[in-house]
């Protein structure tokens, strides 16, 4: 049985139409993605996104391990920003058990999040360059990135699946010298990003290749169900850390950048001021745990075997991409009944037909790294 | 008035809600599968609630709850009549859609129960768009069939593949199942 995804209608006309196959491994579609394109010379009539390719089964993973074993897991969602998912999944945990987190265990969350946060747009950025190619801001960004890895690595001992935090708060404070290295990261951070906005923002050809590429209007987005820097790409101001506070984010003070043509130029228009209100966020957050007394507790007190009651929750949380989500049901046993993970470019990237369709081929790929469509979320 | 008051009053009048629930401040309320059209539309459109955003659609297997409160010792022989008298089996499968409402910043989970042998849902795509993979994969996972979905195939799992594996009764380590390419025909 060999089901083609174009339809019969389309290749009627067959003969004016070419079906080119793009991915799954292909170096620009970013690690196993695949699209099936249709195309009427260079420009796209169809783009049908197939995706699966690493598909592991996670979710039916977390019905058969134990709470705290399934954080490690959840690293591998969203490979260039795990702490978000560590901690997003704790957060649907702790709502299911009613557990309060201390807010020194908050602050260090959000100071740990926001970096994974930049490291996310970094390489978003960097990679969206590389693919229109630029090549050069890529070097500036990832080596930056390379710098808040040293971090984490420096927290815990690992640089990308991270399992940072436990059930209830965390199980170590950040390293006593923080401060000095992220004194020491921040001008870096800045005249990365600065480097890269100056080799690309106002460049003739990054503007004819990004400015009204997949533009998207914003009731198509909302309807699609788009969340974060793609539907604030669109002009909808829309960012969880302000509309469902979580994590004290209520007490600093950032802006919310949004767009206005959802165009690919916007979206890494948002990204880069998003990078910029994180460095801000990172220095009010550390200047909030300074205050706190240094024995102050970073994890509520939880029992040994998480034993949720009987229930089912929803929660979400801003992660880099947008609203990544944990419905988890608990049937009082120590393993999860279900776990639903809401991966925002999974919603984002099933609209790929309507972003992509009458643009050419070169665009179909920079439209595809504007969105940062991970595979190991997408597929789960 | 809050959220649990405008939902019943919005759908309880017109008979569209079964149950209500509430855990840990998320209000979940199931209503009949066959009306579950209506009850979309009245909860997009009623002023007082706006839920204009679908965030996910997913589908639960309760086999296993099901299992559970069974006695585990029959008694020999009276299988079948002990069965008749227990009426028809509460319906195995759930589909679950998580709703919010963007101008309140309110969310809410709409259920509806599927019973095994009647699998068919009708489809949520011709509100939201954004329910087009969801119903997809909930069809992949768990065999539920959504009316009236444009292109229902599975998502995850390959075309060919002969079980649903999110069901309860699927093992972790799967059936041995191969993908066998079929090249041209």
């Amino acid at each position: 049985m060999n089901q083609d995804p174009v339809s019969q209608n389309d290749q009627e006309r067959l003969g004016e139409l070419v079906t080119i196959n793009i991915g799954p491994s292909h170096p620009a579609m970013h690690g196993t993605l695949r699209v099936v394109t249709v195309t009427d010379g260079e420009t796209i009539v169809k783009a049908e996104p197939e995706i699966g390719y690493l598909h592991r089964g996670v979710e039916k993973l977390g019905e058969s391990l134990t709470y705290h074993q399934f954080i490690p897991i959840t690293d591998r969602l969203n490979y260039c920003s795990a702490i978000t998912n560590n901690v997003s999944y704790e957060m649907a945990v702790e709502k299911l058990m009613g557990i309060e987190v201390p807010e020194k265990a908050q602050l260090v969350r959000v100071i740990m999040m926001e970096l994974a946060r930049i490291a996310d747009h970094e390489v978003c950025v960097g990679i969206l360059g590389v693919d229109l190619g630029a090549f050069t801001p890529f070097f500036y960004l990832i080596i930056q990135r390379e710098e808040i890895y040293e971090i984490f690595e420096w927290y815990n001992g690992a640089r990308l699946t991270n399992t940072f935090g436990r059930i209830g708060g965390l199980d170590a404070d950040l390293p006593d010298d923080f401060e000095e290295r992220w004194r020491e990261l921040k001008p870096n951070l800045r005249k990365a990003n600065e480097e890269t906005e100056k080799l690309l923002t106002h460049n003739r050809i990054w503007m004819d290749r990004t400015i009204g590429v997949s533009a998207f209007s914003p009731e198509d987005a909302l309807n699609w169900g788009f969340t974060g820097p793609c539907l604030r790409a669109c002009g909808v101001k829309r960012d969880l850390r302000k509309d469902e506070t979580y994590c004290m984010y209520d007490q600093f003070d950032f802006e919310v950048p949004v767009g206005k043509n959802g165009d690919v130029f916007d979206r890494y228009k948002v990204r880069m001021i998003e990078m910029e209100e994180s460095i801000k966020i990172i220095d009010q957050a550390y200047k909030l745990y300074k205050e706190m007394p240094a024995d102050a507790p970073l994890k509520a007190r939880v029992p040994k075997v998480i034993k949720p009651p009987v229930g089912e929750v929803y929660s979400a949380l801003e992660s880099p991409n947008g609203e990544l989500g944990f419905f988890v049901r608990s049937d009082g046993s120590n393993k999860a009944y279900r776990i639903k993970i809401r991966p925002p470019c999974y919603m984002i990237y099933q609209a790929f037909n309507d972003l992509v369709k009458g643009e050419m081929i070169a665009d179909l790929i920079a439209c595809i790294s504007s969105l940062n469509v991970v595979a190991g979320e997408l597929d789960r | 008035m809050d959220l649990r008051e405008r939902v019943e009053k919005c759908l309880g009048p017109e008979g569209l809600m079964v149950a209500m629930t509430e855990c840990r401040g998320d209000l979940s309320v199931e209503v009949p599968k066959t009306r579950l059209l209506d009850v979309m539309h009245l909860l997009k459109d009623t002023p007082d609630l706006e839920f204009d955003f679908l965030s996910d659609v997913l589908g639960v297997d309760n086999l296993a709850f099901y299992e559970k409160q069974k006695p585990k010792k029959k008694p020999e022989g009276e299988d079948t009549e002990a069965k008749k008298e227990k009426g028809p089996s509460p319906p195995r499968f759930e589909v679950i859609y998580l709703l919010l409402s963007l101008k309140r910043t309110e969310r809410l989970q709409v259920k509806i129960r599927v019973a095994e042998d009647d699998m068919e849902v009708d489809s949520v795509t011709s509100i939201w768009k954004a329910a087009n993979w969801p119903e997809r994969e909930a069809f992949d996972m768990f065999g539920l069939r959504f009316k009236g979905h444009p292109n229902l195939k599975r998502l995850l799992m390959w075309d060919e593949f002969p079980a649903y594996p999110l069901r309860k009764d699927y093992p972790l380590e799967g059936r041995g199942e191969e993908r066998h390419l079929v090249y041209g025909e």
